[in-house]
């Protein structure tokens, strides 16, 4: 059946089942390639997408479930304040590898800072440990966390 | 040491890069076709004199990679080194991915068009200067002929002809007349004091993009028309489709066709969420085949059995088994180690169209031209009638150096009118891996009665992944990744006999996995090292350091990681430091873990240092980042890293049962890096292999339990 969502801020419509996984309908339904698969089962983070600001794995989001949510993708992070600093930080901090989980990550790290704008380490942990990087960035993850944070304090 | 393969003695040498043929049209025309922006019209525009360099009239300046970037920078360090002689800045240029082409592109060091083992900075280390060198003599003297002077009078700065006078021509402008210039004779190359890239930590060209979801990856591709399609194998290897019953599938909505193979069946949809539903709901009855009853126990019987018995003498110094029988101690240990899935984020993936006799695909690989050779090869189709497009890799670790993924892509294809994209699900490509193989070691040593090794007798039994992937080069029953690690210890031990007996799991394909033969070798090595220590009484980094008498640079190392590391301070209780010590992949590093054993008998590994002579530094910060990425990695293998099999099926499937390293487990790294002028070693892989035996010492030294089998058994350590 056909469904309309809110992506970008763009509503977009697309005929599927219910229970299509938002990840699909975003990468091959409507050709946004930056969120990425990795499990499928919301083991690796890979896929994280906000819903109204928030990190959720696109994997196990059915598209019947999003109704009038709206959609942040890796694609326009940059516009939201906490994606413009973590982007930045990713860069001053040369954190991607491969680069695969980046998406992810970046998704989790910049909802982490729409809740926290200081978070601790057990903070970091705790929002983090859900992305798998197997390149092992970890250190440079945690490290451009707490960069994106304070210049984004800076900034007020 | 470096390890060569020769694969074929027809090789072009390192001098024939340069290409040198007549000028034609305005442009040097070469003995290939490059990719020039799809005419010929456009070719005339451009100076291309080599297969790595191209200049257009515009000024644009494109580096073709030989080789892959699948995270350890590649992509910004070769062209720091093509930069570097050429005269551009960085932010000049534009990258393209070479095409297949085995003999414009292949690596030196493997005698194939691959990136691996930790060589492409060894490799391109030379010839690409040369290759940026040559382009700029051209363009200096272009201009020089321009302005009717000497070329001694000119030098090259950032993409411009510069004359003594201040006058200036910009590399584009010289396109045309650089291109009628023969390539020089004799190059010389920067001397390194006067370098202004190589060494620096110039920012990763491909970084941009994979913060903000443009970079493509292969799994990105999507060609006009495309299908997306996933796949179920058979799930005990060897075994064949027996009986398929797809009514369910068919009704899915999105699922547009069943393709049933000998051995697998791909669902092909519309998007993979209609796909992954339609493999859902496919009903497969398989015939096992032969494996059906297979274990991990009964592949580590075989192998337990071949060390008993003699395998081929990979190295045979003095008499060791004299020497055994007049030693003051003897210590004996066995050592186990398991098979290892590669686990790229990326899941295995290709996209392929076949039609009309030709065969087109997209994906990322980290060996393109044997890629379009296994395409050719299944789509029945001449190697010229296949076009692969490569991408950025996500993660690479050996698993795509493989072209089961690309097969499998094709034989769908086959079958399918207009591309299509398989995707295999996280299970698929976890249980239908080419694994890192499992080993079984018996090593023995006689020690002196001052406790210094006399000899050291090591047999070891394993599968030989060179002997399937490049098959002369397992020799005599050897081959140089198996033993490397195993063979030439860095430590003064006066007689030695190493023996290795090749054994393949039956049905099980192994690969080639981050750190290759030196991640079981050194394991093994450093670890018994650590027992011959123990036996001794002696502090484990004392003991190698006076093993390393005759050794000053590699005792250098030591010394430096002895140093950052804090060795001898204390630690709390239930805590301790391991070291390992290693010479792979032509660098040398120390690893000290600091680790800690909970009273469940879990191990978190805290702090890790390292201290590395990889010889010239090209981009220190890729270096800390690959010492980084290699040892979570390394971390990630000795706590987690097992496929096990039962009734032939491999046992685990997703991120719940092959566990992964999280940040919250991730240790602090520090990496101390010697100077050197010397040559560059390998980066990529080294962290890996020497970790995980730091890692088991450190448990040692915290527990008195010493750790002969990975992963690590919390059991074991409970107190």
């Amino acid at each position: 059946m056909a469904f309309t969502i809110e992506i970008n801020g763009t509503k977009r419509s697309v005929d599927v089942d219910g229970d299509t996984p938002l990840l699909w309908v975003l990468r091959d339904v409507l050709g946004m390639t930056g969120t990425k698969f990795g499990c499928g089962m919301a083991l690796c983070g890979a896929c994280t997408v906000h819903l109204d600001g928030s990190a959720v794995r696109s994997c196990i989001t059915s598209i019947d479930s999003i109704g009038e949510s709206r959609i942040t993708t890796i694609e326009a992070i940059a516009a939201t304040p906490s994606g413009e600093h973590i982007q930045k930080a990713w860069l001053d901090h040369q954190v991607p590898q491969c680069g695969y989980c980046q998406s992810g990550q970046i998704m989790s790290a910049a909802a982490l800072l729409n809740e926290k704008s200081k978070p601790s380490d057990a903070e970091i942990d705790d929002a983090m440990s859900g992305n798998i990087c197997r390149c092992g960035t970890y250190v440079r993850i945690r490290n451009a966390i707490k960069a994106a944070s304070q210049a984004q304090g800076k900034r007020g | 040491m470096v390890k060569t393969f020769s694969a074929s003695s027809s090789r072009l040498s390192r001098r024939q890069f340069l290409v040198n043929s007549a000028a034609a049209g305005g442009s040097l025309v070469l003995g290939f076709s490059l990719p020039v922006d799809g005419s010929a019209a456009a070719a005339a525009e451009t100076f291309s004199p080599n297969a790595f360099i191209r200049v257009s009239r515009d000024g644009q300046v494109t580096l073709i990679m030989p080789y892959v970037e699948m995270g350890q920078g590649t992509y910004t360090s070769i062209p720091m080194l093509i930069a570097e002689e050429l005269e551009v800045e960085l932010g000049q240029i534009r990258l393209e991915h070479a095409p297949p082409d085995e003999k414009l592109y292949y690596n030196p060091l493997l005698g194939v068009q691959a990136t691996g083992n930790s060589n492409a900075m060894r490799g391109a280390w030379k010839p690409l200067r040369e290759a940026g060198a040559a382009a700029r003599l051209m363009l200096i003297e272009a201009a020089a002929k321009r302005w009717g002077v000497d070329a001694s009078s000119c030098h090259a700065k950032a993409g411009k002809v510069i004359h003594a006078s201040g006058k200036t021509l910009s590399y584009g402008e010289l396109v045309g007349d650089a291109a009628r210039l023969t390539p020089p004779k004799a190059i010389s190359l920067k001397t390194p004091d006067r370098f202004t890239l190589i060494g620096t930590s110039a920012k990763r060209l491909d970084l941009p993009g994979k913060v903000n979801g443009t970079a493509l990856f292969g799994i990105d591709a999507r060609p006009s028309g495309l299908k997306i399609a996933t796949l179920a194998q058979s799930p005990v290897p060897g075994g064949r489709v027996k009986r398929v019953d797809d009514t369910a599938a068919k009704a899915i909505k999105g699922v547009r066709q069943i393709v049933r193979l000998d051995d697998a069946v791909a669902v092909v949809a519309d998007h993979m969420g209609a796909a992954e539903k339609g493999l859902d709901a496919l009903k497969i009855e398989w015939d096992d085949g032969s494996h059906a009853a297979l274990t991990s126990e009964e592949v580590y019987r075989q192998l337990e059995q071949a060390v008993q018995g003699r395998g081929a003498v990979a190295q045979d110094v003095g008499g060791a088994e004299k020497a055994m029988a007049s030693a003051a101690v003897r210590v004996t240990a066995s050592y186990r180690l398991p098979f290892l899935a590669h686990a790229t984020m990326e899941p295995m993936n290709c996209t392929a169209h076949v039609h009309d006799g030709v065969c087109e695909l997209w994906l990322g690989t980290q060996a393109i031209a044997r890629v379009q050779a296994a395409a050719a090869k299944t789509a029945g189709v001449p190697l010229e009638k296949v076009t692969v497009h490569n991408h950025l890799i996500g993660g690479g670790f050996g698993r795509r150096l493989e072209t089961d993924g690309a097969v499998r892509a094709v034989q769908v294809a086959m079958q399918v009118d207009g591309p299509v994209k398989l995707i295999w699900t996280r299970e698929e490509d976890i249980q239908h891996d080419l694994y890192r193989p499992s080993w079984v070691d018996r090593i023995e040593a006689g020690l002196d009665r001052d406790g210094r090794p006399l000899a050291w007798i090591n047999r070891f039994a394993g599968s030989s992944v060179v002997a399937r992937w490049l098959p002369p080069g397992f020799k005599d029953g050897i081959d140089p990744d198996s033993v490397d690690g195993a063979i030439d210890l860095s430590y003064a031990i006066p007689n030695v006999h190493v023996e290795y007996a090749r054994v393949e799991p039956p049905g099980i394909q192994t690969g080639f996995w981050r750190s290759v033969g030196p991640s079981h070798n050194v394991f093994v090595t450093e670890s018994f090292v650590d027992e011959l220590a123990a036996a001794a009484k002696r502090d484990p980094l004392a003991y190698r350091r006076d093993l390393l008498a005759h050794n000053p640079k590699t005792r250098a190392v030591l010394d430096l990681a002895a140093e950052k590391s804090g060795w001898g301070t204390p630690l709390p209780q239930r805590w301790g430091r391991g070291v390992s010590l290693q010479k792979a992949f032509g660098s040398l590093l120390v690893q000290v873990a600091e680790v800690e054993v909970a009273k469940d008998g879990s191990v978190r590994v805290h702090r890790v240092v390292c201290a590395m002579d990889c010889g010239t530094v090209i981009n220190p910060d890729t270096v800390e980042a690959q010492i980084q990425s290699g040892v979570m990695f390394g971390v990630t293998a000795a706590l987690y890293g097992e496929i096990t099999l039962n009734n032939g099926r491999v046992e685990q499937g997703n991120f719940d049962t092959y566990q992964m390293l999280r940040i919250n487990e991730a240790p602090a790294i520090e990496v101390h890096l010697v100077s050197s002028t010397e040559p560059p070693g390998g980066m990529g892989e080294a962290g890996t292999s020497g970790i995980v035996p730091a890692i088991a010492n450190a448990v040692f030294a915290a527990t008195g339990k010493r750790l002969r089998q990975l992963p690590i058994d919390p059991a074991l350590l409970k107190t």
